[in-house]
């Protein structure tokens, strides 16, 4: 082979980018699965335990729902969602999802913070105070 | 147009076997585990391969594409990026080549004007270049958020300038809509232009729209069809940690994505797209135009019996007198 230094060190580097996530998830913090909890007060009082919409909605479309209410009730100022199961709610993030959702960073959190997405919520919203 | 549909339809070949295979085969395990681990090492190793066979080959003289003065009598001013002649003005040359595509710059276009031929610059090409590339670059970083457990703060910050104008939820990236219209015009380029789409093979296609294929995929799992994007760091993370398992209800798209960019990995060492690597190896670009400054040998010249003149005429030197010839000894 000629030039093999050059050739090598330029290898190498190929392997360093490509094989990024595999050292870097060894040699870093042990990777912990999301668990949102639902075993707020609020949801415990609840009788039957159901979000605004089903749950595989609320988990795939969550972020777009919100995106939709804040529309809604900032710049239309319709303030309330009909849900498909015919129950009204008031269009709210702070006082209607984290009135049972109290626990931000053991439900947001744990999925944002796991898939390294950070909403834009709190920009606004005031942040709700918890311990830690 | 068999060039274009053969390709076409290699794609199309490649969503059905997918689709298929997770929605009626429940091959999940086979299109989420293997093929992806499969990918990782054919890429890897034809790279290596790729690389290491064109170390093999002999480069005995200078031959870059120059176009500018060489570096002549001090008084002549040397064109010292267009016509190299030291390691660091080459490797100035080639960081403009490999991050600005310096030669696309160059693209001209040539026309007949009233009988005469016309040569206008055309940057249409180096710019959908850049765009292209440097989105898909930004696209695949972006990426690593699903193959790191603990996501460093850089792609935190790439993030959130790729999502700048926070147009709708999840926010817009802007390289994925680049990436798509970057696409969309290096495949028009080579169906509008006659003599582009007259050189254009089936190798030239199939790229293109196995990455606008990919392209699509994503934006829909992202914005429309949606998926359980948790389940899908489960997937990627157990492949990182070399724990695979299949979670339930990632929904099929995600798997047909998979597949696009697996396929797209495996073609990657064997096809055009070796480029990547290329061309930091292209003998035409990386050498200093050095001729006239040093000897370069060939290695593989063959021993050549030589009889100089000197000799001969020492051979010879009598009968050359004799018959009258000039020698130059005496």
């Amino acid at each position: 082979m000629y030039d093999s230094g050059k050739i090598i060190i330029g290898i190498g580097i190929f392997l360093l980018f490509v094989a990024f996530p595999f050292y870097y998830t060894a040699i870093g913090k042990p990777v912990v699965k999301p668990d949102p909890r639902i075993d707020t007060p609020a949801i415990q009082a609840m009788e039957k335990k159901q979000c605004v919409e089903s749950k595989n909605a609320m988990k795939t479309l969550h972020m777009q729902m919100l995106n939709d209410w804040r529309d809604a009730v900032v710049r239309d100022g319709q303030r309330f969602y009909v849900a498909t199961d015919g129950k009204t709610y008031n269009m709210s993030l702070q006082n209607t999802c984290m009135h049972c959702h109290s626990n931000k960073k053991k439900f947001c959190d744990e999925c944002h913070n796991y898939m390294a997405v950070k909403p834009y919520c709190w920009d606004c919203h005031i942040e709700p105070k918890e311990g830690a | 147009m068999m060039k274009m549909l053969v390709p076409l339809a290699a794609v199309i070949v490649l969503i059905i076997v997918s689709l298929a295979g997770v929605e009626a085969a429940g091959l999940e395990a086979v299109f989420g585990i293997v093929i992806p681990y499969l990918a990782f090492i054919i890429f890897v190793a034809g790279m290596i391969w790729r690389v290491i066979d064109w170390g093999k080959s002999p480069v005995p003289f200078r031959i870059p594409t120059t176009c500018g003065q060489q570096q002549s009598l001090p008084w002549i001013k040397q064109d010292k990026l267009e016509n190299p002649s030291t390691c660091t003005q080459t490797f100035a040359r080639m960081i403009l080549e490999v991050f600005f595509f310096r030669s696309l710059f160059r693209n001209l276009k040539t026309e007949l004007h009233d009988g005469k031929v016309v040569y206008g610059s055309d940057k249409w090409l180096w710019l959908f270049a850049i765009v292209f590339h440097y989105s898909f670059l930004v696209v695949f970083i972006r990426h690593i958020r699903f193959f790191v457990g603990d996501v460093p703060d850089v792609i935190h910050i790439l993030e959130a300038l790729d999502s700048f104008f926070q147009v709708g939820v999840p926010l817009v990236y802007i390289t994925g809509l680049t990436l798509t219209a970057g696409v969309l015009f290096l495949f028009l380029r080579r169906i509008v232009i006659p003599q582009v789409r007259y050189i254009s093979l089936p190798a030239d296609y199939f790229p293109l729209f196995l990455i606008f294929a990919i392209a699509i995929t994503g934006i829909l799992m992202r914005y429309f069809t949606k998926v359980d994007v948790v389940a899908v760091k489960n997937l990627t993370m157990g492949l990182v940690t070399l724990n695979p398992q299949i979670p339930q209800g990632i929904g099929s798209i995600f798997y047909v994505h998979l597949f696009l960019v697996c396929t797209l990995f495996i073609y990657f060492p064997f096809s055009k797209l070796v480029h990547m690597g290329g061309v930091f190896l292209s003998p035409t670009r990386n050498l200093a135009n050095n001729s006239r400054m040093e000897r370069h040998v060939n290695p593989w010249n063959y021993p050549v019996k030589v009889h100089s003149y000197e000799e001969y005429e020492h051979e010879f030197k009598d009968k050359m007198k004799k018959a009258g010839i000039p020698v130059e000894k005496e």
